[in-house]
């Protein structure tokens, strides 16, 4: 076990921030509180990082409940605004996917399709407190005879709304190129022939798992932003992968932990969930998380000072290699260089631009900041650590 | 007095329809056709200039698109919607002018219309649709 000269508990900086004492700085400020007095002086300085990323998360999503109908309806069929919820889990029970594209939606037969409404837009307007149709169809039981229900709703009228997203807060992500000769359209925005432009992303040294590379403090129970709410992380998100290609610092150079993590839809907000429309592609969810890192010892103080310039990313080619599915990389880039709006990739000057909001994801961690300032907001301990790599 | 020059197409449906001539008489509206052509399969388009109050000229192409008419401006204008935006960047790949940049310090995305051409890129890009054409 390493010896640490400064060693803290979630116990103890919960008692700071109850009296209102607990120092608190943004992934961004903590760069430069490390530099100036180093890694042992941050973690005696400071106990909380917050983090924070705003982007289009697919695989996210939220279940509903929306209460007994009398006459009563096993709801196998569900609809909100016309776009198709799950309904095989309960009588009343629904998953609105985020994902979900509105039904009669002429999709990529117009190529490229707009996409202009889905699940993600539903739970934009369910947490907007918009009016929203839903619709159900069972095919009657004796205890459940009803066969089709309809009603105008607002979230307000559902019983039970929370979201669960199986994967976010992706810890590092691809970088997209398309090296053929025609404009595509992918996940990763509109992608122009000849590698005309290049897109990323993630937020960089603000997101929140760049900011604890190995999930030392961050794991099931951990107490998060999500959608403007408090919400926590359930487990592991799906294709978590800490066993990812890392640099020296610790920080993986792909895409490696993942995230999932539930929230009260209720409590939310459209400011941080917003619906997304993918030119060709598909609809899905922007949405905003924000993670409070605690200072624990000065191994933290570290990680968290991690710089745009000492996260690295890998670029593919999203016209050939990578739909095939077993891609190389084309090039290896980092965050900073990114940012900057052009990169050099191949010896050639490519524009970049980014696919999630810096700003907003700033806007968060500013927000988490003041939450425990204010003694609005205690850190979640891990019940339990994620998986993660091999220490190096 | 307003006045505004106006690109309306047609489908076959209404084309039979003395739509410019109820324009006129129902909104107080001075119009001159500064081009008109029915296509083949009945499908038209006209370009007018519109003159009149700016009230009755709004309540015009309202009545014009109840109709069923598409009606665009002669010059659009591109403009970005800031309740919409969430301030991605992902219109900054496209933006031929650097009309469309990133605030340095903010990493605000901010749209400079006097740099912009008007070329649309951005609007199918944009992820939430917060890149808007203005017909009026
Ligand atoms: S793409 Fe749309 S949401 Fe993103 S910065 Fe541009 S205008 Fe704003
Ligand atoms: S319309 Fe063209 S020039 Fe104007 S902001 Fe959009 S991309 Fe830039």
């Amino acid at each position: 076990m390493k010896k640490f000269k400064v060693q803290k508990t979630f116990q103890e900086i919960n008692e700071k921030i109850k009296k209102g004492r607990a120092v608190v700085v943004t992934a961004e400020e903590m760069i430069d509180v490390v530099e100036r007095h180093g890694d042992v002086e941050a973690a005696r300085r400071v106990d909380v990082v917050t983090t924070g990323t705003f982007g289009a998360m697919c695989s996210s999503g939220a279940f509903l409940n929306f209460g007994h109908t009398a006459p009563r309806i096993r709801a196998s069929r569900v609809w909100l605004n016309d776009v198709p919820a799950y309904g095989g889990i309960a009588a009343v029970d629904c998953y609105l996917g985020a994902t979900e594209v509105v039904e009669g939606d002429p999709q990529n037969s117009v190529y490229p399709g707009e996409f202009n409404y889905g699940g993600g837009h539903v739970i934009e307007d369910l947490v907007s407190g918009n009016v929203v149709k839903l619709r159900a169809e069972g095919y009657g039981t004796d205890c459940y005879p009803s066969r089709k229900f309809e009603k105008n709703i607002t979230i307000s009228d559902l019983r039970d709304a929370f979201l669960f997203n199986p994967r976010n807060a992706y810890q590092n992500y691809n970088c997209a190129v398309n090296l053929s000769d025609t404009t595509i359209y992918t996940y990763m925005g509109i992608l122009r022939p000849r590698m005309a432009n290049v897109s990323y992303s993630t937020s960089g040294q603000l997101s929140p798992l760049f900011n604890d590379p190995y999930y030392r403090t961050i794991g099931i129970g951990t107490r998060i932003f999500l959608g403007g709410a408090q919400g926590f992380v359930a487990w592991p998100g799906t294709q978590h992968n800490p066993n990812a290609m890392r640099s020296a610092n610790g920080v993986p150079k792909e895409g490696a932990g993942t995230l999932a993590v539930i929230g009260n839809l209720k409590e939310m907000s459209p400011e941080w969930l917003t619906g997304a429309s993918i030119l060709g592609y598909g609809v899905s969810l922007f949405v905003g998380i924000g993670i409070p890192i605690p200072i624990l010892d000065e191994d933290m103080a570290r990680f968290t000072a991690v710089k745009d310039e000492d996260i690295c990313a890998q670029v593919y080619d999203y016209s050939m290699d990578y739909p095939k599915g077993n891609p190389k990389p084309v090039a290896e880039v980092n965050y900073r260089d990114l940012r900057s709006g052009t990169v050099m990739i191949q010896d050639k000057k490519v524009i970049a631009a980014p696919l999630s909001s810096y700003y907003k994801a700033h806007q968060i961690a500013e927000l988490l900041k003041g939450w425990i300032e204010g003694g609005k907001f205690f850190l979640g301990e891990p019940q339990q650590n994620l998986p993660s790599g091999p220490f190096a | 007095m307003y006045s505004k020059k106006i690109v309306i197409r047609y489908t076959p449906e209404i084309v039979q329809q003395p739509v410019i001539h109820l324009l006129a008489q129902k909104h107080n509206l001075v119009f001159n056709i500064l081009k008109a052509r029915i296509f083949p399969r009945r499908e038209g388009v006209i370009v007018l200039e519109l003159s009149g109050e700016k009230e009755d000229f709004d309540r015009g192409i309202r009545f014009l698109k109840e109709m069923g008419l598409q009606v665009e401006a002669l010059s659009k204008s591109v403009f970005q919607n800031n309740e919409k935006c969430v301030h991605c960047g992902a219109c900054t790949g496209f933006c031929p002018t650097g009309a469309l940049s990133f605030e340095i310090q903010t990493q605000k995305v901010l749209f400079d219309p006097e740099k912009c051409n008007g070329c649309e890129l951005c609007v199918s890009a944009c992820p939430v649709r917060a890149m808007e054409i203005n017909l009026l």
